[in-house]
């Protein structure tokens, strides 16, 4: 079973091939924008490196938001037509679970989260309990204020992961002292292998349905519907 | 001997997402094209991160109809061509992103293709060129005068400074509460009204082959403030039809002088506005005299579609020129 993760979803960019679930290479860059210039070579190299050739692929999983809504959709579709045109199943895992994957031993909530801007954020809760991961509260675009009084309020212990850790870290702190956990960078960052994993346990869905979870609607879409709300 | 050359285009620089396959740059097998204007008519205008999101959800639906109806196979298609620019940037990206994994995934050439190159292009899918010829390329987006001497080589010799054809058209059929878009309504009521207004036309510097339409815009916004001032009610019948000449007589006056100018065997108009009755006519009546050919291609290969890009990027494959996997789209690619 060989699986093509991917993932573009925020400023890192990951590829990884794994093989009956083991991974067999990663390329992570932390770079930002240009994800349309980086992604079809790093996929190349990743499979040059494995020595596979595209039609060995039996799998595609990629995040699918949420995060940059540019970045969502050059992964999601460069999965989607490989996967269209490979006739392979694509699987598409949120990346806020994906990053969830790095607290996997950690007792407690754990809190991904995506900067949205203007204090807001993409952010989910999840726990990991007995082997298995648990969403605990639904991925959100929400302001950050709001959830850390929600995970005050709990009284958990909580894992924050984040690529924007820098943004945020400052309230947290604030606002959860020693109730809140923040590791070093390294640990911050979606890693594509997890992806795979994460896809591994995922039914796919049609390739054609596979579709972006921007968790927001476009601002054009929102204003319009205010209007017409008003009315 | 020489064995057909099938190429599958991708388009997706505006609001339509569209694929096709053309044989040998000169015969449509298949063509989809998935209009995005219902979605976008309720905020007056193409708003570019909607017409994003549509692209990533169409994309492969439309490039599976787009082989289905061709009856071809992949090993049939010899290269993947596709718009890496002008065109908004995150719309672009997506027809990029997908035409770069199928040209890895099915192992094929990849040849980027610039969108106004395409517009010139879908007149060879009805005729073969003529060169020296001279292409006017009228759209929402643009308002350009190109020269070629030979397959694959531009020459602009003209274009906007500011607005483009079609964005006057759009913006005045505004301020006539037309519906979007706008330019087919003014061409209606152009039809029926007369040029009463004495707008300005925008000849700009002598020997210039430049547009600009912005001072237009701005009197045609003047005579309305003015009439309703002073409690006069213009006919927007003869508001369309005032424009409308304006601009009309200056884009069939600066192609016709380019035409002669450069000695061209060939006249061809493409882009959206190239459906405008109004200069249709113009454009003919000005040609007529002369024995220039004048082409102008049926109105669905002067609006986006991929067909007009796998046309040109037929050329490209046949100088050799490839992209590599890490082609960018480009929202402000120069041509040529
Ligand atoms: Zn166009």
């Amino acid at each position: 079973m060989n699986i093509l993760a991917m993932d573009t979803s925020t400023q890192v960019m990951g590829v990884s091939i794994l093989k009956n679930n083991e991974i067999r290479t990663e390329i992570v860059t932390n770079i930002p924008k240009n994800h349309s210039v980086r992604l079809m070579p790093a996929i190349e190299q990743a499979m040059n490196l494995v020595g596979l050739e595209p039609k060995e692929l039996d799998k595609i999983v990629t995040t699918i938001g949420p995060g940059s809504y540019t970045g969502i959709r050059i992964g999601l579709t460069t999965a989607k037509t490989m996967g269209w045109a490979l006739n392979i199943p694509v699987v598409g895992v949120s990346s806020l679970e994906v990053m969830a994957y790095q607290g996997r031993f950690f007792e407690g909530y754990i809190c991904p989260f995506i900067d949205a801007r203007r204090g807001m954020v993409f952010a989910g809760v999840y726990q990991w309990k007995q082997n298995e991961l648990y969403l605990v509260y639904e991925e959100k675009n929400i302001s950050m204020e709001k959830v850390l009084n929600k995970l005050k309020e709990d009284g958990m212990p909580v894992l924050f992961l984040s690529p924007d850790m820098k943004i945020h870290e400052g309230q947290i702190k604030e606002v959860l002292a020693e109730m809140a956990v923040i590791p070093e960078q390294p640990h911050q960052l979606i890693r594509p292998g997890f992806i795979g994993l994460a896809g591994s346990k995922k039914d796919p869905a049609s390739v054609h349905e596979l579709t972006p979870n921007y968790l927001r609607l476009a601002e054009a879409e929102a204003k319009w519907l205010n209007r017409m709300k008003e009315k | 001997m020489n064995k057909d050359i099938y190429i599958l285009g991708i388009e997706t620089s505006c609001d339509e997402t569209a694929t096709a396959i053309v044989k040998n740059g000169r015969e449509i097998v298949s063509n989809v094209v998935s209009s995005q204007i219902k979605s976008h008519e309720r905020f007056g205008g193409v708003v570019p991160e909607i017409a994003s999101r549509h692209h990533v959800e169409q994309i492969t639906i439309v490039l599976e109809e787009t082989i289905q109806k061709s009856g071809l196979t992949w090993d049939d298609i010899d290269g993947i061509a596709v718009t890496e620019g002008p065109g908004l940037v995150g719309a672009l990206l997506v027809g990029v992103s997908a035409a770069k994994a199928l040209a890895f995934a099915k192992n094929k050439p990849l040849i980027g293709v610039h969108h106004i190159a395409g517009h010139i292009y879908a007149n060879r899918l009805e005729e073969e060129f003529s060169f020296p010829l001279l292409a006017l390329i009228v759209s929402g987006g643009h308002t350009e005068l190109v020269l070629m001497k030979e397959h694959g080589q531009y020459e602009l010799i003209g274009e906007t400074r500011d607005d483009a054809a079609g964005e006057a058209f759009d913006k005045v059929a505004r301020m006539l509460n037309l519906p979007y878009p706008g330019g087919p309504h003014i061409d209606k009521l152009a039809k029926v009204g007369e040029d009463t207004l004495e707008f300005p036309r925008a000849w700009l510097e002598e020997g210039s082959y430049d547009f600009s339409f912005s001072g237009l815009k701005s009197a045609v916004i003047n005579k309305i403030h003015n009439a309703k001032q002073r409690g006069e009610n213009l006919k927007k019948e003869d508001i369309a039809a005032s424009f409308q000449n304006s601009v009309v007589e200056v884009l069939t006056e600066k192609t016709y002088r380019a035409a002669l100018e450069f000695e061209v065997k060939q006249v061809i108009v493409a882009g959206g506005v190239a459906a405008n009755q109004g200069l249709r006519t113009a454009l003919m009546e000005k040609f007529a005299p002369t024995q220039i050919p004048l082409s102008i291609p049926p109105l669905s290969l002067c609006t986006d579609n991929a067909a007009m890009i796998a046309a040109a990027g037929m050329i490209n494959y046949l100088k050799g020129k490839r992209s590599s996997l890490d082609l960018n789209a480009n929202p402000s690619l120069p041509l040529s």
